[in-house]
């Protein structure tokens, strides 16, 4: 195999500010290009957090990250000035959730996709305006001659999500970060932009990572999957194997609480108990308060990272036996 | 390429309309801004052209036709304490006044915008120590400031100027600085970001292009103001200095007459009156046309 495209060793985020905040606790990641990584896990578990840590978003001066991130062979974490500016864009882009937060509200489309593409292949503006349409026509935009000179708000959500994703991958990335884009639209097209998504990234051949809370999505889009919870990735594995057989009880929470093929009147399965703060280092199991199968040594120490498998690890001292 | 491609979809859709053509449409459809922009336009003409329109030299009096009332044959408006014509040194008036009321805001719209926008880029340090500096002027009443400026530089049109931008620049740096502090932490900032824009593009396209409206608008509310504080000025004598035809100068000088002639003394302050609700009522619908949510 390969080097992969991403290489993610025992990452931390810490945010310093009126009380610490340990958003992220050693998380481990790979991915080979062309590869689809789900990211499943609920608000505040450190999602979009790993994901803003590839991009380099964070606020430098608030923002303590720790461990290695390697992608496509280069250092992001050393990346400094221009050469991070190169970085963010060309090597990873990202689609953001809300896409009438995430364009800019006084520039037409086509100039702000344009204004990217000149940025990073120093092309005139008449070839970065060609590549836009390009990109449009891509992302199956209807009538996309039109709508380059459109402004966000005269076009519909899923539209906008579509001119996001032609933004994001004007520049042809190895890695397109996406962060729950589908939450913000409605049910019908929010399929239509889950596959338009994953024909792109085979179209491209990139690596994407999807990030999202709806279980149904990750099944749609993605080759494997990382389950988040309380930032550290407490289970990994293949779609087939997360689905079919979970092995961390709060995979099986999650998968319970599904509302497909819930019956009518009766109770719905939720977990019990509310995400742990993350103020200070968990030394034990994060998710132990909340587990219905918990025992004595989970809230003392650490569970440990077993792997079940190839590239099938659970956080979950039950997976031993 | 542009043209081409519009030409191939114009048949069915309409094509979307630039953001400037969408805002002057709206304005068009809004009779209250149109009519304010009229009266604008007329008074700037009225000064451009003040030779050509004014009956009679607006400095030279009689005294022994002063404080004639309106209707006069040869004075449409009357004479003022010296015998001048009023109808000749209103026309006259409108260079000054607009001048000082004008020229302050849009020095203070560029310093201020300035110091507001990167106070609230940079944030942190830098914006507690601009802001800070800038309440310092907000202690003061504006009016108080505009007088002990001018009174501490001394009389004269260029220190009244140099004063009023003074004092402007406090108001709209504050206004500045709360808009760029929203607009930095909006997501399309942080998307710009992630695409690879430098800080510096991102400040010129993303953060100029949605703060100068907002704070343009501002600043045209404040030209009334500044003609308001600036014939004040003249009216203490701070300002303009007689003989030049000032309206607050002039309503300075005729408030003598107020028992004698009221209506003739009445006319400068109408002028203003109008002016600057004209300037206001017009950044009103500005600021209307300008709102795209709406």
């Amino acid at each position: 195999m390969s080097a992969p495209l991403l290489d993610m060793e025992n990452l931390t985020v810490r945010f310093h500010g009126e009380r610490t905040v340990h958003a992220v606790n050693g998380v481990s990641l790979t991915l080979q290009s062309g590869e689809t990584l789900g990211i499943l896990g609920e608000s505040g578990s450190g999602k979009s957090v790993t994901l803003k840590t590839l991009l380099r978003l964070l606020p430098e001066n608030r923002t303590e990250i720790g461990g290695t991130l390697r992608v496509d062979g280069q250092d992001v974490l050393a990346l400094q000035g221009r050469a991070l500016a190169d970085h963010r864009g060309r090597t990873v882009s990202m689609v953001f959730q809300d896409p009438m937060l995430a364009l800019d509200p006084v520039y037409r489309i086509g100039d702000q996709i344009a204004e990217t593409v000149m940025r990073h292949e120093g092309c005139s503006r008449s070839e970065a305006m060609a590549r836009a349409l390009d990109m449009f026509k891509s992302v199956q935009m209807p009538s996309p001659e039109r709508r380059l000179r459109a402004y966000p708000h005269e076009m519909s959500g899923g539209m906008r999500q579509r001119a996001m994703i032609a933004l994001a991958l004007a520049c042809r990335p190895k890695l397109l970060l996406a962060d729950e884009p589908t939450t913000a639209l409605d049910a019908t097209v929010q399929i239509q932009i889950l596959l338009l998504l994953r024909d792109l990234q085979r179209q491209f051949g990139m690596g994407m990572i999807f990030v999202t809370h709806d279980i149904g999505v990750v099944v749609e889009v993605s080759d494997r999957v990382a389950v988040m919870y309380a930032g550290e990735i407490i289970e990994t594995g293949t779609v087939h194997d997360i689905i079919r057989d979970a092995r961390h009880p709060y995979t099986k929470g999650l998968l319970a609480a599904n509302l497909h093929g819930a019956v009518k009147g009766a109770r719905l399965n939720a977990i019990s108990g509310a995400p742990p703060s993350l103020e200070s280092r968990p030394t034990a199991c994060s998710f132990a308060p909340r587990c219905p199968v918990a025992r004595e040594t989970c809230a003392s120490q650490p569970p440990p990272n077993v792997a079940v498998g190839a590239q099938r690890q659970v956080r979950c001292i039950l997976a031993q036996q | 390429m542009s043209s081409l491609s519009a030409s191939q979809n114009s048949a069915p859709f309409e094509v979307s309309p630039g953001y400037w053509s969408g805002v002057i449409g709206r304005l068009r459809r809004d009779p209250v801004a149109m009519f304010a922009l009229l009266v604008i336009l007329a008074l700037v003409l009225m000064a451009l052209f003040a030779p050509y329109i004014a009956p009679n030299d607006p400095y030279r009096g009689q005294l022994l036709r002063r404080l004639r009332p309106i209707g006069t044959a040869g004075f449409p408006l009357g004479t003022d304490e010296l015998g001048r014509d009023m109808l000749s040194r209103l026309i006259y008036g409108a260079r000054l006044s607009l001048l000082m009321g004008v020229t302050p805001v849009f020095i203070a719209f560029f310093f201020g915008a300035f110091i507001g926008i990167t106070a609230g880029f940079v944030g942190g340090k830098v914006n507690s120590l601009l802001m800070r500096t800038v309440d310092v002027f907000f202690a003061f009443p504006s009016v108080l400031l505009a007088i002990a400026l001018s009174g501490a530089l001394g009389a004269g049109i260029f220190n009244g100027l140099l004063s009023l931008s003074i004092v402007f620049i406090p108001p709209i740096a504050r206004i500045a600085e709360s808009v760029t502090t929203g607009v930095r932490k909006l997501e399309y900032i942080e998307a710009a970001r992630a695409s690879g824009a430098s800080s510096m593009t991102i400040v010129r396209v993303h953060v100029l292009g949605n703060v100068l409206g907002p704070i343009f608008v501002y600043a045209t509310g404040l030209i009334s103001v500044s003609l308001i504080l600036a014939s004040g000025l003249s009216f203490l004598g701070l300002g303009v200095k007689p003989p030049e035809p000032e309206w607050g100068l002039m309503l300075n000088t005729l408030r003598n007459a107020i028992y004698v002639q009221p209506w003739v003394a009445a006319l400068p302050g109408l002028m203003i009156f109008c002016t600057s609700i004209s300037f206001n009522l017009f950044s009103d619908g500005l600021r209307s046309a300008m709102d795209l949510k709406s």
